[in-house]
Order: C-alpha cells, then structure tokens, then sequence
C-alpha cells in the first residue's frame, strides 16, 4: 500500500547502510582514455622525470592510447643518456629501463649492457635498504626481459632473498631497513615485486620453505585490511603521517601480490571476495585528478585484470532507470576490470526488494537474456505487480563450467540500487470555497492538471479554501509525491507556500483563512494559486497556474507585521545592504577657550593677593632655624610637603590612585618622622622663650 | 537718621578696624588665606555660572578643595590663638601639624575626583 513518510524513506536507507550498501561500478571506459590524455601528455612535449615518464607512458599503454612520437624521441634521447652514463643511480637506471620497455627505444653502441648489469649486480651486492633491492633486483629482471640472452646472475640468491626477508615484520608489513624502526604497507608490496624478481631471476635456488613463509607473510598482511561498508576492500597506512595513502598503497600490494604470484607456479590462495573488494576500491575512485593516483589506479587495475590467482568481474549497469511507460529493458553488462569482454556467463536477479515493502521481494530468480551483439544481459519483462518507485535488485553471477585458462571470480551479490519512474494519473482534481461554520460549498471547480487554466474564486476571511485530488500508480495504487506545493501569489509579489497533504485515500488542503489572516499580511486582493506536484518515480512531474482568487481579508491592526519589501530584481537580495548610521551620545558643549583661559587667569589673582598681602603684613621666615642639626629636618619637611603635592599633580595627569597610595604612604611616615622632628624642636625652642 | 547709621556705620568699622590691628601676625596671616581661598571658590563659581556645570566633578572638586582648606585654616586659626581658653594646652606646632595632614588628605580625595 502506499506508505511510508519520509521519514520511513530515510530509516531505510540507513537500514540499508548499515547492513550493505548498494552501489554500481563502473568499469575502466572511455571517459577514463580522455582524462588520460589530459593529464599524462605534457603539454611542453617533455617529461620533467624519467619517473614521471613511466608512470604516464605506462598508463598510456594499458588504457591503449598511442603516444606521440616526437615525445617518444625527446623520452629516449633521455633514457640512452641515463643508461649510457656510469654515474646514474640506481633509482635513474630502474625508471630508464622501465620506460626503455615500454617504448623500445634503440640504445646503440652507446649503451654497454655489461656496464649496467655490473653496475645493478653491484647494487644489489651493497644494498642497504629495501628500495636498493628494490631498483636493483627489478632492474635485472627488466634487462633480462629486454635484452633476452644476455647472461646475468643475482649472485647468491639465497643470500640475497634472506637479507631481504630480515626487513619483514610479524604483522605482515615490512620496513625499509634495518636502521629505521618504521614499517609500513607499502614497503610490504614492493618487498614482494623485489622477491618475487628474486625468484623469476633463481628460480631453483630459492627454497621452498622460505617461499612458505613468505605466503603466511602474505596472509597476514591481508589480515590488516581494512574495508568500507559497500563492499570494497583496500589497504591503509597505520601511521598518521604516511607519505602515502590508500590508492598507492593498495596499489603497491596488489602489484607484490600479483607479480609474486607470476613467479611462483604453487599459486597463492587469497580470499576471493577481497580480491573482489580491492578491484572496487580501485574502480571506485573514478577518475583521479593527480597522475600518480591516475598509474596507480590504472597499474594495478591492469595487475588484476590478468593474474594468476583470480581475476575479479564487475557488474555494472548502464543506466539504473526502467521507465514503466516506455517499456524497454534494464541492461546488466559483466566485464573485467578495465572493460574487457567476460567469459561464458549468466546473470540472475535474484531478489528486487522494493523500498517499502522491505521484507518481500518482487521479483525472485529471474534469469537475464543474453545479446551476443552488444554482450550486454537485459531483462525485458517485469511482473504485474512491479509499480513505481526505488528498488534494491539483487543480482547473481553464475559462471559456466567450461574450462577456462583463468579462474574468474565474482561477488556473490551485487546489490543495485534501481529506480522505477512511470506516469501517475491525476485525477477527481478540484478546488472548492467552503463556509468555514457549516462547511457548505459556496463554489466548486473541477480542475484539469495538466494544463493551465483560468479559475476565478473569491473569498472573505470567514471562509476556507479546498484542494483536494487523486494521484495513481500505473499498478491503481494512490501514490504519495514527494512534493505537493501550493503557492498563492499576491499582486504585490509576496508569496505564501503550503504543503499538501497525501493520505490514504487521495491528496488535500484546506486553507482555513480566519487563522491565517496574520501569515498573510492582511493584504487583501488578487492571489495567483500555483500547484507544484513532483517525484522523482513520476515522469509527468507538474506544475499548473490554475487561477486565481480573490481574498477579502479584514484591516491591518496597528501592530501586525508588515509584509517583506519585495524588490523587482530578483537578484537584488545578493546586493549591497542599506547602510546602518549609528546614533552616538552628543558630546557635551564645551565652553570657549579664550573665555577659559581668562579664567584661569582670574584664579591666579587671588593668589598674587594672598603673597601681596603676606609681604604687606611683614610674614617673614626668621625664626627658620639656622643651625645644622635643626635646619635639616625643618627642610626636609618642606621638602616632603612638595613632594607630596608633586605626587598629586602626577597622580591628577597620569598616576592612578594605587600608585599615589603607595607613593602617599611613603612620604607620609617619612614626613611624619621628619615634621615630628621640626616641630618639636620649635616648641621645645619656643617653650624655651616663655620660661626664659 | 541717615546720617546718624552712616556715621553709626563709619564708627563701627572704624572701631573694628583698630581692634584687628591689635591681633598677633600669626593670625592675620591665616586670614588673609582663608580670604584667598574663598576667592578663589567664587571665581570658581562664577565661572560655572557663565559656562554651565559640565564636568559636574570637577566643579565640585575645586569648590570644596578651596571651601574645605579654609574650613581647616579656620580650625587653626581657633587652636592657635592664645585667648582660646579651650585649647590652651594644646601646643601651636601640634595644630599646624594637624593642619597639615588634613590639607594632605584633603588634596589627595579633591584630586581623585578632579577627573
């Protein structure tokens, strides 16, 4: 039945997370060889690095995109010159050789094989760390695959193999020497390519105990893989600060694993379903925007695409739409990792859950035919009850008996996520005025959706306004659209939006227009009504102009909020706002300055009178006393005193009053001891006269 | 009758005049600044009065510096003179050590809110 708000949509979707999230992946396509183009072909016509170089034209090479020649002559002259010197590292040599087997270029005289097979021997003979091994073991290998016949050794391979194998750890990742404590991921994959160069070049020198251990290394290592909820699988640095991250990271190990398993007939069993999940890491990525994720992505994807353990199939589908009303088929295509044709096959459906009826499933076990012309498998008929909406289709890849060169492997279930559009009928659509106490209709008008129409209503605030209408599956269910928006317009531009509600049996709104005279601004007039129906199931999405009407609301009171200012521009709301002008508090009126000049003038008068005044009535300082001992009290107490009154001139321009407190205290005991000094002996001296 | 108040008037400030001549310097002395300071209020004053009484603190501050200096000038004055019985033994140095003090803890309180 037609269920399920949007709530009950979302719970379903987490529920779906949780327990395996469906998703399509695409396998590697044309839009991936265009981006190729973009990115790996230097625009100045030359590559900055041999390293570079490789990995552009490496990836060039597997996606099947020609190379330019003049950037193939500018590359050798290049690499002649890497090879022909005596002085290139290690590291220049292995790039140059690489990229030497990709193009081919003609070395000539200038190149002494012996030179660069003694210079890699002697690499390997003092390495130190795993990326000498690395360049130098690999380096031998490509010599050996170039140059076929030339005769070269790895010396004691044993050896060699052993010292290498001291920089593996218990977890399964391995370290880059002996000196640095850090171990990590990556180092584990090219410690693999290394050994197993080791073994293809002493292929009967090494023991097979040791390449045992080297498999539980191997298993271990895929003990640490991490996983995301849809099902993919890839391998991550543990540490923070990793230079490198999760695509070449897992791309490093998956180029150990499968060149290791090149090099040992005993095969490596690893679980398939991881094998799987990695090549839907990789596939995931879609289209990286730096080169080196780019050759990472493309190398190891070529890596699984032709290996000798598993090769893993992906099932994708062109287009997850099926529209019911146009009848044609869903396509399923099954094709290696970078696209190329699947063996003998079939594809089943085994389950299409529908998104409300979670339990029961819609169609079971449902065979897809097979067009050998676009090799794409397409179910064509779907049941009676397959109505509108979204689906899980769960699809099975059952792989033939006949006996094939590679063993294939595949999910056991592809979970798809499908959308089911059709055309929804609308019907019994009409609006009606109701009077809002008895709920008669004063007017009803049928309405037809699909195109616009011209009807005019009028109503006063007593009244209510109803909307109501019926919207069908293709199957006869009442469906509930995902949107449903009524829109009424003033003349003055301001609009008002209202959801319509869908409920069991059909779709309606009712306007109440007595509790709504406030949303509505009290503007009374000519409303413009606009019906919006939309989902993403419906094909004949709507959206009508079906008239207008006439609204008689009462007098705005003093303190209803006014209606926004609509602006005729509509883009005018980004523009710059109306300048806000801040109301400071006037300051206050000052006087003039001359006039407060004068006056302080005028205060020093009476001043100049008192000093007038102390001359005129004979103030004299005699009885200063003029000994030593008595004089200097007595001056320091003056002192004092104009220190004090200093203190306070400083303290009213910039001291505060802690600081003057500090410095009043101060001065104060120091003119307490100095005037008690003074004083006393002016009494004592004065005492003195009148016992005298 | 007008002429007796005015020579009445004359007579008294006369009189007064000779019976001030008679008091000691020290005296005079804390007079003549307690004049000053009173003075120096009024100009204060009026100056007030012709501008208006923005900053009200300030205002106030000078007004009672001025006022409270000659208030404790007037207090010296009483502890100083001789013919104060009340306070003939307290010793004239120790009243102007007082008045000191007070004119130090005064200025300290006028300046603070002088602002």
């Amino acid at each position: 039945m037609m269920a399920g708000s949007g709530l009950r949509f979302l719970v379903l979707i987490l529920a779906v997370a949780i327990c395996g999230a469906a998703s399509v992946f695409q396998p590697i396509s044309d839009s991936h060889r265009s981006a190729a183009v973009d990115v790996f072909l230097p625009v100045d016509g030359s590559y900055k690095s041999l390293g570079e170089a490789y990995e552009a034209l490496k990836t060039l090479e597997i996606l099947g995109i020609d190379k330019k020649s003049d950037l193939s002559s500018a590359t050798c002259e290049n690499v002649v010159k890497v090879l022909g010197s005596s002085s290139s590292t290690l590291k220049d040599a292995f790039y140059a050789l690489s990229v030497n087997g990709i193009l081919k270029c003609k070395t000539g005289e200038a190149v002494l094989l012996k030179d660069i097979v003694s210079q890699l021997q002697a690499g390997v003979k003092g390495a130190k760390s795993l990326l000498d091994f690395y360049y130098s073991v690999r380096g031998l290998v490509l010599v050996k695959e170039q140059f076929p016949g030339t005769v070269l050794s790895i010396g004691d391979a044993e050896a060699v193999f052993r010292s290498i194998k001291t920089l593996s750890q218990t977890d399964g990742r391995w370290r880059y020497s002996s000196n640095n404590p850090e171990s990590s991921t990556f180092a584990a994959g090219l410690a693999f390519e290394t050994l197993a160069g080791v073994i293809s070049l002493a292929p009967s020198e090494i023991d097979q105990s040791l390449i045992q251990t080297l498999k539980t290394g191997i298993l271990k290592l895929f003990d640490g893989i991490q996983k995301y909820d849809d099902g993919t699988f890839y391998f991550d640095e543990k540490s923070v600060d990793a230079s490198q991250g999760p695509i070449s990271t897992t791309a490093s190990v998956i180029k150990g694993i499968t060149s290791f398993a090149a090099s040992e007939s005993t095969g490596l069993n690893l679980p398939g379903d991881k094998i799987v999940g990695l090549a839907k890491f990789l596939l995931g990525v879609g289209i990286p925007g730096d080169a080196k994720d780019f050759f990472n992505q493309i190398d190891a994807l070529a890596c699984l695409e032709d290996n000798r353990f598993s090769v893993p199939l992906i099932l994708s589908l062109p287009s997850t739409v099926i529209s019911l009303s146009k009848k044609e088929p869903l396509k399923v295509k099954v094709s290696t990792v970078l696209g190329s044709t699947a063996p003998a096959l079939s594809v089943k459906l085994a389950q299409a859950i529908s998104s409300r009826t979670k339990d029961s499933s819609v169609i079971n076990n449902q065979e897809l035919k097979f067009d050998a012309d676009s090799a794409t498998y397409f179910l064509d008929s779907f049941p009676k009850n397959f109505d509108v909406g979204k689906y899980t289709f769960i699809f099975e890849i059952v792989l033939d008996d006949s006996a094939n060169e590679k063993v294939y492997i595949t999910e056991a279930q592809t979970k798809v996520p499908i959308a089911a559009t059709g055309v929804i009928s609308i019907e019994n659509a009409e609006i009606a005025v109701l009077d809002s106490d008895i709920g008669s209709v004063e007017s009803q008008k049928k309405l037809d959706l699909t195109k616009d129409g011209a009807v005019a209503l009028s109503a006063n605030h007593l009244q209510k306004l109803r909307l109501s209408f019926q919207l069908t599956s293709p199957l006869g269910h009442v469906f509930k659209p995902h949107q449903a928006f009524f829109k009424l317009k003033h003349e003055s531009q301001v609009e008002h939006i209202f959801l319509v509600k869908t409920s069991a049996k059909k779709s309606e709104l009712v306007l109440d227009f007595l509790g709504l005279v406030e949303k509505l601004y009290y503007l009374s007039g000519k409303y413009e009504i606009q019906l919006t129906i939309g989902d993403a199931s419906m094909e004949n999405s709507l959206l009508s102009n079906i008239g207008h009407i006439e609204l008689d609301l009462p007098e705005r009171p003093e303190k209803a909020p006014r209606p926004p200012v609509q602006s005729t521009e509509p883009l005018s709301r980004y523009g710059p706002k109306a300048e806000i002008s801040h109301i400071f508090r006037i300051p206050e009126k000052l006087p003039a300055k001359q006039l407060s000049l004068v006056f302080l003038g005028l205060i020093v008068l009476p001043f100049i009178g008192f000093l007038i005044g102390l001359t005129q009535l004979g103030a004299n300082i005699k009885s200063f006393p003029s000994s030593a001992g008595s004089a200097i009290p007595a001056l320091l107490f003056h002192v004092g005193i104009a220190a004090v009154l200093l203190l306070y001139v400083l303290f009213w321009w910039k001291l505060d009053l802690f600081t003057t407190l500090k410095g009043v205290s101060l001065l104060g005991v120091f003119l307490l001891f100095v005037g008690h000094r003074t004083l006393s002996q002016l009494a004592a001296a004065s005492n003195k006269l009148k016992s005298a | 009758m007008v002429k007796s108040t005015s020579k009445d008037a004359q007579d008294l400030f006369r009189s007064l005049r000779s019976a001030y001549s008679a008091t000691p310097t020290n005296l005079k002395i804390i007079d003549l600044y307690v004049v000053f300071a009173v003075f120096t209020a009024l100009i204060q004053v009026a100056y007030m009065a012709m501008v208006g009484s923005f900053p009200f603190n300030s205002f106030l501050s000078g007004v009672l510096s001025c006022i409270g200096t000659a208030v404790l000038a007037v207090c010296l004055r009483i502890q100083v003179n001789k013919e104060n019985k009340e306070f003939k033994d307290l010793a004239p140095e120790r009243a102007f050590a007082d008045f000191v003090l007070c004119n130090l803890v005064l200025h300290l309180v006028i300046i603070n809110f002088l602002g």
